[in-house]
């Protein structure tokens, strides 16, 4: 009878029970406590005091959608995401064809592109600060082709910059989800396109292409939440998303509102838009690139 | 066959040229963290014998405790590596071999989960764990968050999945209980997997910077990547030579998790990421 219950194997509950637990904490109950504090009119307190925080309504909400520096940061994403996505999915595919087609130094070339993925964002926006700084080695070998002001101090450059930089530093772990799914793509597909006579260029686009599509969804979705989150890079590169705002993150701007400016209400509320925006658009993607395969 | 030679030529000059540009900043990085002066002239790029020192790793330690931060860096990394795996063995076995009420909802709850940006809950996680519970500036406020990795559940799952189910009906018809199960049967079939997710788990904590940031304040409790950053945005100016003190942080901060990876790169493999893939 309890075995109807509760399955053959109650003991499996127990077993996932410290990971049920921790989803609640870390969570489900931030989640809804995010959107509570949104429509209450909530700031910091000393802890164990009680004070009241009345309900507010949407004027959080109001504040946040007036305010032009919002629309300027998810503007930015956009910018974002225009730059970083499209460059993300087209070199990882292209970058794991090729490894999984080569033979010698295989792992030489695997570690090589891994190595920015696993390397600490802190460490590796040191190295591009020296490099992309007025008088760094890429103005240096550029000469005279040189942007003026500099890379990472223009405001339609910064946050280019910055999407190439986040590219860079990502592509390692979207090549070995290509890599995972080209290992199910079936070698007769290549043969009977290369019989019919074409050459690698049409095979990867008759073949590798559709066949990785599920891979192709998964990396746009991670490649957009990763867009969503943006807030190292523009702290730190930018010297907090300068110059004006011109590569502000909805993050960095929750950080900046929440905690420097002691508004979390303002801050839940921009996450919450942000949580709406990342959600349309991951439908929008899935709509255009899953294609027939729903 | 010319044509074949023809294209996979052009694959090593694609291959070579993107690894050239992935490697570089690491070189120089390595460059930069030993010039006694900055360089930033094409030259620099090639170490010039009377420009090397080791000072910007003492002028570095001299401003940052590089060892209380690797300290740091390495307690919290430990913390959630430990949670990680031992609460994700258990709900990977629970989600593969075990049949109970609930299982499938559960499993649906850790797809769901990695999906969710971790940023976007940080002003609520804030408010309850620096505030409310008074965590801040403790180890234990750093690990809470990442205490259990999701994607580390699903790696887990998917290697139990892939254990013949007689093997279990045997070891419980002889009577074993399920927790020898796991120990003795179990677990050590899947040690590829132990070490995919410990060094998968390994590299988000090394890594992370914007929660230890909020949560730390003290010098002394900030991991590594926090007091770098903390150096590059606010007191790098008053360095002699900024860049070569900042970049041999950087080489400090980068070691341990590339040394690691090198060493166990071929359990880096794609497989294990597969199962995110396949769906």
């Amino acid at each position: 009878m309890l075995r109807r219950i509760l399955g053959s194997h109650p003991l499996g509950l127990a077993f996932a029970a410290p990971y049920l637990i921790f989803i609640g904490v870390v969570f489900a109950y931030p989640i809804v406590f995010a959107v509570w504090m949104s429509f209450h009119d909530y700031f910091f307190a000393a802890p164990g005091a009680v004070v009241d925080r009345p309900f507010v309504g949407f004027d959080n909400y109001v504040t946040v959608l007036t305010d032009p520096d919002v629309w300027r940061s998810f503007g930015n994403v956009g910018i974002f995401l225009i730059i970083n996505v499209p460059l993300t999915v087209a070199l990882s595919m292209l970058l794991a064809t090729a490894l999984d087609r080569v033979a010698r130094a295989k792992t030489f070339f695997r570690v090589a592109y891994y190595v920015p993925y696993v390397t600490a964002s802190v460490a590796v926006v040191a190295v591009w600060l020296f490099l992309f700084s007025g008088n760094g080695l890429v103005n240096n070998l550029l000469g005279p082709l040189a942007p003026e002001p500099s890379w990472l101090i223009n405001s339609a450059l910064a946050m280019p910059t910055i999407a190439l930089f986040v590219t860079w530093k990502g592509l390692g772990f979207y090549i070995l989800l290509y890599l995972a799914a080209l290992q199910n793509v079936p070698r007769e597909l290549y043969e009977s396109v290369s019989m019919d006579g074409g050459g690698r260029i049409r095979q990867f686009f008759s073949v590798t292409v559709p066949s990785v599509r599920p891979a192709t969804l998964l990396v746009v979705l991670l490649a957009t939440i990763t867009g969503a989150n943006l807030f190292t890079e523009p702290y730190l590169l930018t010297g907090g998303g300068g110059p004006n705002g011109a590569s502000t993150s909805p993050v960095l701007l929750i950080y900046q509102r929440g905690i420097e400016q002691g508004n979390p209400d303002i801050a839940a509320a921009i996450g919450v838009i942000l949580i709406i925006f990342v959600l349309i658009i991951a439908a929008l993607q899935r709509r255009l690139v899953g294609g027939e395969d729903r | 066959m010319r044509r074949a030679l023809g294209s996979s030529a052009a694959m090593y000059v694609v291959l070579s040229l993107g690894a050239l540009a992935f490697l570089f900043p690491f070189y120089y990085m390595v460059i930069g963290s030993l010039q006694t002066t900055v360089d930033p002239s094409p030259s620099g790029a090639f170490p010039a014998p009377g420009n090397l020192t080791l000072d910007n790793y003492g002028a570095i330690n001299e401003r940052i405790d590089l060892l209380q931060g690797l300290a740091n860096s390495g307690i919290f990394t430990g913390g959630v590596i430990l949670g990680t795996v031992v609460f994700g063995v258990l709900a990977g076995y629970a989600l593969a071999v075990l049949h109970w009420r609930g299982r499938s909802a559960t499993f649906s709850l850790v797809l769901l989960v990695q999906v969710i940006p971790f940023q976007l809950l940080m002003i609520p996680l804030y408010v309850m764990i620096a505030r409310d519970y008074g965590l801040a500036d403790t180890y234990a406020g750093m690990i809470l968050p990442f205490f259990i990795n999701s994607t580390a559940v699903i790696i887990f799952r998917q290697y139990f999945l892939q254990l013949p189910k007689e093997l279990f009906d045997a070891a419980r018809i002889d009577g074993a209980g399920e927790l020898r199960l796991l120990w003795n049967v179990a677990l050590p079939l899947v040690r590829p997997a132990l070490l995919t997710v410990v060094l998968l788990t390994f590299i988000g904590p090394w890594n992370e910077f914007l929660w230890p940031f909020l949560i730390t304040k003290e010098a002394s409790m900030q991991p590594l990547a926090v007091s770098l950053a903390n150096f590059l945005s606010n007191i790098a100016a008053s360095t002699a030579n900024p860049f070569g003190a900042t970049l041999a942080g950087a080489v400090v901060l980068a070691a341990p998790a590339v040394a690691l990876f090198l060493v166990f790169q071929r359990y880096f493999t794609s497989n294990d990421l597969g199962s995110g893939v396949k769906g």
